[in-house]
């Protein structure tokens, strides 16, 4: 119910929204748990694993157990959602409905139903486990469940950079942040209400002779004028990383209808300095039925009536080991709240007070089915039952540390507070302030808020500017550390995982006496809420059980995230195109424009094929691609391969180091193939090095391993030979580069070019500059078909230009463009290689190119190239494969076995790399390794796909099968 | 994670490729005792460590790491063209 003259809602502005299909109204500012608290809804959800009914039990992030499906997102903290108009809320692990349950049987059969019950009862054969078991749990336990649905919504990151960043926006937090603005230095002031002021906003207390909340609000105004500040409310700093780097979820738009703009933002912070001051979160005590609907936190009653003006109750019951409990009874006696009873577990409590106190008493049991009725108070050695609707229980405040331990700390057991608080120093540049430091009171909080706040300014090097400290309740409450009831009945720890006391006494009677193996026995902890609430009664219910000390039992670390962080957020902007980059040749929209299938090449994209009329597979394509490059002439763009700029007075020094030939003797004007090794001896990558001028070469990579060979190179030239003159640039996506091979590439090149190319000045494997259609182009007279070959390079910018000129004049002369499959079959079936062949684990020797790896001189990979093993005989060497059986198909991927052999892995002698259809030779031909294979040409071999079912007969040949001399490349 | 890379500042780990142990390679004609050590035998200390990473998404520089594995603090960072 609302309580007159409470709350900081606009109750101006209504906000109409629906629970379960039921209509209902909150105001502008409420959350969803607030508003319907004030609907007198107590019943939200139902229980992880025993369909408990359950409410709401805090204001705050921390809730274990109003989680509900807004819209088409399941587990979404009531407390934290707020309304807007339309919001569709709906309950949750609930049918037919959230009254009546079906599954509430699992309650009847909760004895049997307890910590580890799976490991012990579901012991038969393990194909049950599979098909019966786990199905049957998983549709009986668990929480909201995702549509299945693509996320259609938009989510958004973020970087931002601070000098200092104040997690918490309460007194603390803002004292730190105001004393760093107004001091110069950058801030970021995070917190994850949609509201800042923190715990101001929930309490009636006076700052510096102002209401509380007015003084957050006046700190607020100025913090938001500043130019050095950046207010970041609904943001929850979820992690702290290495180096001053946190994580933090913003809930955008979360408060809105679905809108332009994004959901939620995920932000890497980086900070030089942090203050934590994120507060402290409430803990219950265990009692049998302390999971009731109507069962609170004493400080989130408190929180409800002044921040929402809602009366959590009409008679309410407080149950308590502390004095800020008390607040709460005053604080609901003031508003007219009726209090019931006071129970606290202490026997010295003042009695003469206008409500029943009964000290040195507790609450022994609860009654009601869907919501709490009555309490049975036990204490000078009788029971009685009161009637009560809503239960405000505290067993103190634990700091909230979590960050404090996110890089792998402990906290320290404090007595005075009984709570954990952070280690200092525990997460380099960060130091709590405030109530998350154990500082309980007001004025303390406001002092240490301004002490971190210095303190930090200190280690940045600033000076600090004069700020007055407010005047503030600065009397901190006493406490008895109180953590559970013995009496009958289930006492509940983790709400969300349904683990009761007995549960972790199971734990530590059956050995699991450590707090992890405790925690993993019984899920405690390790829900959604990680047990904000109840992981540190958890830990003292387990040192009592096994008869040690809070601080000798020790605690489980927090991780990151604090609260949950959607993947969608943390990934946004990833799906789809923007998983990864996405890298376009100068021809890509030419080639598209004749329909040509794209396919990936590393990042980049290349023609499968240019479809023409009345072709009706792919292979057909294929087909006449390759008899047009073998009889006229074809054009393909190979911009995609790597490019790089070698200069400097020893860059033939340099690229003899690099390389396994010599490079450094190549005249200018003149191509080389070359092989690169990994230091390890194998093979890295191939491609040429054409010399354009003496201190200037040109060397090219395969397309896949440009970045590997670009960042070797970079190794080589820093580490490795900083002593030589080289500089190293990759040019890739400077040239535009297009292939022109077959019997006709002279005619077209001269159709293009300005100066007329002879075979007397550019024989095979030159290279040199050429005019081309008034630009400074480049010619290189390579192959990788086997034809007469030219690679004519020009700036970026003409790419497209001189694409189009070609594939026309190309036309002309009878041929035509031709894509990444008859690529593939040209060089099959010359026997070249590509990173099928150079997958990383094949050497020169493997390759049959042994004798490409120079005597004189070190280069990489030489001294590993020479180890015995990858110089043995029965290796897995490069072969050549015909069919020769009734079968005439070869797969890449298949092994080879001896002809008789049965097919099995212990028997596998190679595998096929490379297959294709040859049209030139009207056969399939592939490229295999085959173990001892130069020394087995003319055998027989069987190739067998277990995946695809095809098993072929082979020959084994060389690895080149068409024109082998090599006559028609060089002309 | 950052790295203060000398050309660029402290920067992201995202823009950073690690390589590993910053090791001498082994002179022409060394033994294969030694090769086999520099490719393939490495230490996996608790503390102190020299590491090699290439600042590929920056200034293309390769760098000299020094940072420990139990506290993740890192001392600096220098050009490794200027010596391991």
């Amino acid at each position: 119910m609302r309580v007159e003259g409470y709350g900081l809602v606009d109750r101006a502005r209504p906000v109409r929204f629906s629970f379960d299909g039921q209509g209902h109204e909150g105001f502008a500012g409420d959350t969803l748990a607030s508003a319907l608290l004030a609907g007198g809804m107590r019943l939200m959800g139902r229980s992880f694993k025993y369909h408990r009914p359950r409410g709401v039990f805090t204001c705050g992030s921390e809730e274990p157990s109003a989680l509900m499906t807004v819209g088409d997102t399941p587990n979404v903290r009531a407390t934290v959602q707020e309304v807007f108009a339309g919001l569709e809320a709906r309950s949750q692990n609930a049918w037919p409905s959230l009254k009546w349950d079906a599954l509430e049987v699992n309650d009847l059969l909760s004895p049997f139903l307890g910590a580890g019950f799976y490991y012990k009862t579901f012991m038969g054969p393990h194909r049950l486990w599979e098909r019966l078991f786990e199905p049957v749990i998983r549709r009986a336990a668990g929480l909201g469940a995702l549509s299945g649905a693509r996320d259609a919504a938009r989510y958004e990151k973020a970087f931002a950079h601070c000098d200092l960043l104040v997690i918490g926006a309460g007194p603390a937090g803002l004292m730190a942040a105001l004393v760093a603005a107004r001091s110069g230095a950058e801030v970021i002031l995070a917190d994850e209400g949609a509201r800042m002021g923190g715990r101001m906003l929930l309490e009636d207390e006076e700052v510096g002779g102002l209401p509380g909340t007015l003084w957050a609000d006046e700190v607020l105004a100025e913090l938001a004028a500043l130019p050095n500040v950046r207010l970041m409310p609904r943001t929850t700093v979820t992690g702290a990383y290495d180096h001053g780097t946190y994580g933090a979820l913003e809930r955008v738009a979360l408060h809105l209808p679905d809108g332009d703009a994004p959901r939620e933002c995920f932000w890497r912070i980086v900070a030089r300095r942090a203050v934590l001051a994120a507060g402290a979160i409430e803990r219950p005590i265990a009692h049998p039925g302390n999971d009731r609907p109507g069962v609170m936190l004493a400080g989130a009653v408190r929180g409800y009536l002044h921040r929402y003006g809602v009366a959590a109750g009409k008679r309410v019951v407080v149950f308590a080991n502390n004095d800020d409990a008390h607040r709460t009874v005053q604080d609901l006696h003031a508003a007219g709240v009726r209090v019931a009873a006071v129970v606290d577990s202490r026997p010295e409590v003042p009695r003469d007070a206008p409500w029943p106190v009964h000290a040195g008493a507790v609450v022994a049991a609860t009654r009601g089915r869907l919501g709490l009725e009555a309490v049975q108070v036990r204490g000078a050695g009788r029971e009685i039952w009161i009637e009560a609707d809503c239960l405000a229980v505290s067993g103190g405040w634990n700091p909230a540390l979590h960050l404090t331990s996110h890089m792998g700390a402990r906290p320290v057991w404090n007595e005075a507070i009984a709570a954990f608080v952070p280690l200092p120093g525990a997460v380099p540049g960060l130091e709590a302030a405030g109530a998350a430091a154990g500082v309980m009171d007001t004025a303390g909080c406001l002092a240490d808020g301004l002490r971190a706040g210095k303190a930090a300014l200190k280690a940045l090097g600033r000076r600090t500017k004069a700020v007055s400290l407010p005047e503030a309740v600065a009397e901190v409450g006493g406490i008895d550390a109180f953590w559970q009831v013995q009496a009958k009945g289930r006492a509940w720890l983790d709400l969300q995982n349904d683990v009761t006391t007995k549960d972790v006494a199971l734990a530590a009677q059956e050995n699991f006496r450590s707090v992890e193996h405790m925690k993993r026995y019984t899920t405690q902890g390790m829900a959604t809420d990680q047990g904000k609430t109840s992981n540190v009664t958890a830990l003292a219910v387990l040192a009592d059980a096994t008869g040690r000390s809070i601080p000798a039992t020790g605690t489980t670390t927090f991780r990151p995230p604090y609260t949950p962080v959607s993947i969608a957020a943390m990934g946004a902007g990833a799906l789809g195109d923007g998983f990864a980059p996405q890298r376009f040749t100068t021809s890509d929209s030419a080639a598209r424009q004749r329909g040509a299938p794209m396919i990936e090449a590393g990042l980049w994209y290349r023609p499968s094929y240019f479809p023409a009329p009345g072709e009706a597979t792919w292979r057909e394509a294929s087909d006449r691609e390759v008899g047009m490059v073998r009889q006229a002439v074809g054009v393909t763009d190979v911009s995609t391969l790597g490019k790089i700029d070698v200069q400097g007075r020893d860059a033939g020094r340099f690229l003899d180091f690099v390389y396994t030939g010599r490079m450094s003797t190549l005249k200018p004007g003149r191509v080389r193939y070359g092989l690169m090794l990994r230091e390890d001896g194998h093979v890295m990558d191939d491609g040429t090095a054409a010399r354009l001028n003496d201190g200037h070469y040109l060397i090219t990579t395969t397309t896949a391993a440009a970045g590997q060979v670009m960042q070797h190179l970079d190794f080589v030239a820093q580490v490795l030979r900083p002593d030589l003159d080289v500089s190293l640039m990759s040019v890739t996506e400077q040239w535009a580069q297009f292939a022109v091979a077959g019997p006709r590439a002279l005619e077209l090149v001269n159709a293009v070019t300005d100066a007329e190319i002879t075979d007397a000045e550019w024989p095979f494997m030159s290279c040199g500059a050429v005019p081309v259609a008034g630009v400074a182009g480049r010619l290189f007279r390579i192959s990788f078909s086997g034809e007469r070959g030219y690679e004519i390079a020009v700036p970026a910018r003409y790419g497209e230009s001189l694409w189009r000129l070609l594939v026309a004049q190309a036309e002309m002369l009878g041929g035509g463009p031709y894509g990444m499959e008859a690529l593939n079959v040209l060089r099959i079936e010359k026997g070249f290689l590509t990173h099928a062949e150079l997958h990383g684990r094949t050497t020169a020797f493997d390759l049959g190119m042994q004798g490409m790896l120079k005597s004189e001189g070190d280069f990489i990979g030489k001294a590993g190239a020479a180890r015995p093993g990858l110089l043995a005989d029965d290796r897995e060497q490069l072969v050549g494969l015909r069919p020769v059986g009734a079968v005439k198909q070869l797969l890449a991927g298949a092994h080879l076995f001896e002809a008789g052999a049965e097919a099995v892995r212990e028997n596998s002698q190679g595998y096929v790399t490379s297959a294709g259809y040859s049209p030139t030779l009207q056969s399939y031909l592939g490229l295999a390794f085959l173990k001892g294979g130069r020394a087995r040409l003319g055998e027989t071999v069987r190739m067998v796909d277990h995946l695809r079912s095809v098993q072929t007969l082979c020959e084994v040949v060389a690895p080149q099968v068409f024109d082998a001399g090599g006559g028609r490349m060089r002309g | 994670m950052r790295l203060p890379c000398p050309c660029c500042g402290d920067r992201d780990i995202r823009e950073f490729t690690y390589r590993g142990a910053a090791l001498a390679r082994p002179g022409e004609g060394a033994g294969i005792d030694r090769w086999d050590d520099y490719l393939h035998l490495r230490d996996n200390p608790a503390g102190a460590v020299r590491d090699l990473w290439y600042h590929g998404g920056g200034c293309g520089a390769w760098l000299v790491v020094e940072r420990d594995t139990v506290t993740h603090a890192v001392d600096g960072a220098r050009l490794a063209a200027e010596g391991l």
